[in-house]
């Protein structure tokens, strides 16, 4: 695992290298009896690598006690003493090449950990139970026949006494909501389940206290335990999609420098601007809030913003939005409005409106339980009067009803969509894909329309030089090595590393100037160079020009993804319509287009305006899939019947999406194509579940089921249903 | 027979005991982290010698 330490982000390459560092993290710092603490919220980490080579780090650095990291959700907690600043903690984080941002616990995320854990404790209680009651019955089904009847009924009481405080104990969590929906006048899927539990539990006292044959407890906690199995399952699998509205307010959770009246410099959160705080924007920094720049120029990459790939030059007066990345000048701001009034809260409200939108989506399950809760109700009720017409006594007629009630209890059903789901996003999340919420694998499922961003989605999203050149290559550089500018990175990137010109100045909009060898050199602008010839329309350019040589032109292009070609075609052979939407100018995206072969595209669009397609999309009867990385995609991700997000994207698009991958585009075919068959296989679990009733159903009614019958039918349906389950793992793509 | 009268509840003392753990685990956040534990137990504890001279920087 050392071996591969020195390069940056995940060792085993399923996430790509960031090192997004959101600006100062003193403000996150609890201090306790000379200890602080940190708790840092990490991206990019994916494997026992990671862990390793973060924690190891950490421990590394003078004062540090205590470094460990969650790997399932990416929680890094540091305990240090002595003057170690919290800023260094987090550099030496992302200076390894992953994502870092404070973090902090809201209070529906508490709530949904304390919910899973009550799950969690009553399914244990439960299975303790089980097995208790389990080496009780097997005696008395062992001993049928031959064991005494006071053995037996001792027996059964010990079995109830067990049974009675589980109960209550671990049945509380469908009591609790059973009772809820009766109350506002429907049934859901809880209220045969504590119908059941509860008829079975009182029909076994009985049984018992007059000496009867079968007793039912033993059916009752082992309808309790799988239950409960299948509810906890679900439960985690909500909350990790929970982690989705947590990332937001990770990015809320960003600090800025404010400037005092005296002056002074002050690191705040984000949450602590108000309207008209001078707030100073370091070279390199993101902005949190919108700004009016009151002092100094610069460029501004906006990418993140409007999806333009190239940066634009601000001035005095002009507004920098909120997501973008200050480039070469520092510069100073009025704050047009808290946080919360920002651009990126503009688009929360969006994705929130998008949630809900999805919150309606009726999933294979909830339209298995509807048709489930009146067919157990009824046929039960059914047996009861046809036995009683018959001239059974009631005594039977209600044990025989009661057993018909257990028997088709919804074991299966209950873990038929749950298991499906996370063996699913298990195997997602060894392929790099990391799944936001379970029924999203549904909706994936249903596509038949993808919707692309281009920047960063289609592309890399960064330059890179596509004219060669020889040694001028390597003074150019000597110039761009200083720069933030992505076109001077391209140039780096290909020149490699080496020394740096003296003298540096850069110009915001113009270029870079310096000297080399004692002689002035620019980099920048045709005209600031000084060349008269016309702006070229091959894409990005810069010049380069110095004495005694000719000037020399550097060209641009945002290359395409490796794998996009191939991606497209294959999702295109399958049906899918395919089309482009991008913030940026016409001739890049047409040129994109062109090349990818792809008929349908936009340019120039606003967020909005993809907001309005996707809706106009979605009432054209078209179920669409939006993949994007931009904070102008993220209106249109959380509007898209289902959305996926690159591992580079920012923040907020990942929250929207559905499922955030690494790696190439290929990852949409991986995605496309286990949702497919986790579909199939939920699918053929209700099959399975309901086939399981059509033989149950008759046993019960025509009155042979005993309890032993019941433990085996309802085990066997379980554990059938999970196994088909496991099958999504076969790796078929 | 009356063997059982005892064996039923160390029987159930010993599950008792079982279930108790299993809290304590759950308590403890033992199940918080469960892909980070897999590879936890692969990591080394100890570092080669001459990383530990440049710890000091």
């Amino acid at each position: 695992m050392t071996a591969n330490a020195s390069a940056p982000g995940c060792p085993s390459g399923l996430a790509p290298a960031t090192s997004s560092l959101a600006g100062d993290f003193s403000a996150f710092v609890r201090e306790k009896k000379g200890m602080k603490s940190l708790t840092l919220s990490v991206r990019g980490a994916k494997c026992g690598g990671c862990l390793s080579k973060i924690e190891s780090k950490l421990n590394d650095v003078s004062g540090v006690q205590h470094a460990r990291m969650n790997l399932s959700n990416g929680k890094l907690k540091v305990a240090w003493t002595g003057p170690t600043t919290a800023d260094r903690i987090a550099k030496t984080v992302s200076d390894l090449g992953y994502g870092v941002s404070a973090f902090s616990e809201d209070r529906s995320a508490q709530a949904a950990k304390s919910e899973e854990r009550d799950l969690l404790i009553s399914m244990g209680v439960a299975a303790f139970a089980l097995a208790n009651v389990m080496l009780l019955s097997v005696s008395v089904w062992g001993g049928h026949g031959e064991m005494g009847e006071q053995t037996r009924t001792a027996l059964h009481g010990i079995s109830g006494l067990i049974a009675l405080p589980v109960l209550i104990f671990s049945g509380r969590h469908f009591f609790k909501s059973a009772f809820a929906a009766l109350r506002h006048g429907h049934a859901n899927m809880d209220v045969p389940i504590s119908l059941a539990l509860i008829l079975a539990f009182g029909v076994s006292v009985w049984e018992t206290a007059t000496g009867g044959e079968h007793a039912y407890f033993d059916a009752s906690i082992m309808l309790l335990c799988f239950l409960l199995i299948g509810r906890f399952l679900d439960a985690r699998l909500r909350r990790q999609t929970q982690a989705a509205a947590h990332e937001l307010a990770a990015l809320q959770n960003r600090s800025l420098n404010r400037i005092n009246p005296d002056g002074h410099a002050e690191a705040i959160r984000a949450d602590e601007v108000e309207k008209g705080d001078r707030i100073l924007l370091a070279t390199g920094e993101r902005a949190v809030v919108d700004l009016k720049v009151t002092r100094g120029m610069s460029g501004i990459d906006e990418s993140m913003v409007s999806g333009e790939s190239l940066p634009r030059t601000i001035g005095i007066g002009e507004t920098v939005y909120a997501g973008s990345l200050n480039l070469d000048h520092p510069l100073t701001g009025e704050a047009l409005g808290p946080a919360s009034d920002s651009l990126l809260s503009q688009i929360a409200d969006m994705l929130e409106a998008g949630e809900q939108k999805r919150a309606r989506y009726r999933q294979i399950a909830d339209k298995a339980v509807s048709l489930y809760v009146p067919f157990v109700h009824t046929t039960a009720a059914l047996a009861f009067v046809a036995w009683l017409l018959m001239g059974a006594s009631v005594h039977q007629a209600v044990l025989i009803a009661v057993s018909t009630l257990i028997i088709t209890c919804p074991c299966a059903l209950a873990l038929a969509a749950p298991v499906a789901q996370v063996v699913a996003s298990g195997t997602l999340f060894k392929k790099g894909i990391f799944l936001r919420s379970g029924d999203a694998l549904e909706r994936f499922a249903e596509i038949d329309h993808l919707v692309l961003d281009k920047t960063g989605t289609l592309t890399l999203g960064t330059p890179r030089l596509i004219s060669a050149h020889g040694a001028e290559i390597d003074l150019a550089a000597q110039l761009a090595r200083a720069s933030r500018h992505p076109l001077s990175r391209a140039i780096v990137e290909t020149a490699g590393p080496g020394s740096v010109a003296e003298d540096i100045q850069e110009h915001a909009g113009l270029g870079v100037e310096g000297s080399i060898n004692g002689q002035s050199y620019r980099l920048g602008s045709a005209e600031w160079v000084g060349v008269d010839e016309p702006v070229s329309q091959m894409g990005p350019s810069l010049w380069f020009a110095g004495p005694e040589m000719d000037p020399v032109l550097f060209q641009f292009e945002d290359q395409l993804q490796s794998d996009a070609r191939d991606t497209l075609e294959a999702l295109k052979q399958s049906g899918l319509g395919l089309e482009i939407l991008s913030g940026d100018r016409e001739e890049a995206v047409s040129k994109i287009a062109d090349t990818l072969a792809i008929d349908t595209w936009h340019a120039q669009v606003s967020p909005t305006g993809k907001a309005d397609r996707l809706e106009a999309l979605s009432a054209s009867g078209k179920k669409v899939l939006m993949v994007g990385d931009g904070l102008n995609d993220a209106g249109a991700l959380a509007l898209a019947h289902a959305s996926l997000a690159p591992g580079g994207a920012m923040d907020v698009s990942q929250s929207a999406s559905d499922a955030v991958y690494s790696g190439g585009l290929g990852a949409l075919r991986t995605v496309l194509s286990v949702s497919t068959r986790t579909k199939r296989v939920m699918l053929q679990n209700f099959g399975l579940a309901a086939a399981y009733n059509c033989i149950a159903v008759p046993i019960a009614v025509t009155g042979h089921v005993t309890p032993l019958v019941a433990a085996i039918a309802m085990s066997a349906s379980s554990l059938i249903v999970t196994l088909n389950a496991l099958r999504i793992k076969g790796d078929r793509t | 027979m009356t063997i059982i009268i005892y064996l039923i509840p160390v029987a159930l003392g010993l599950g008792l005991l079982g279930l108790g753990a299993f809290l304590w685990s759950v308590a403890t956040d033992q199940y918080d982290d469960l892909d980070g534990a897999a590879h936890r137990i692969l990591m080394d504890d100890d570092t080669p010698l001459p990383q530990r001279s440049n710890l000091s920087e």
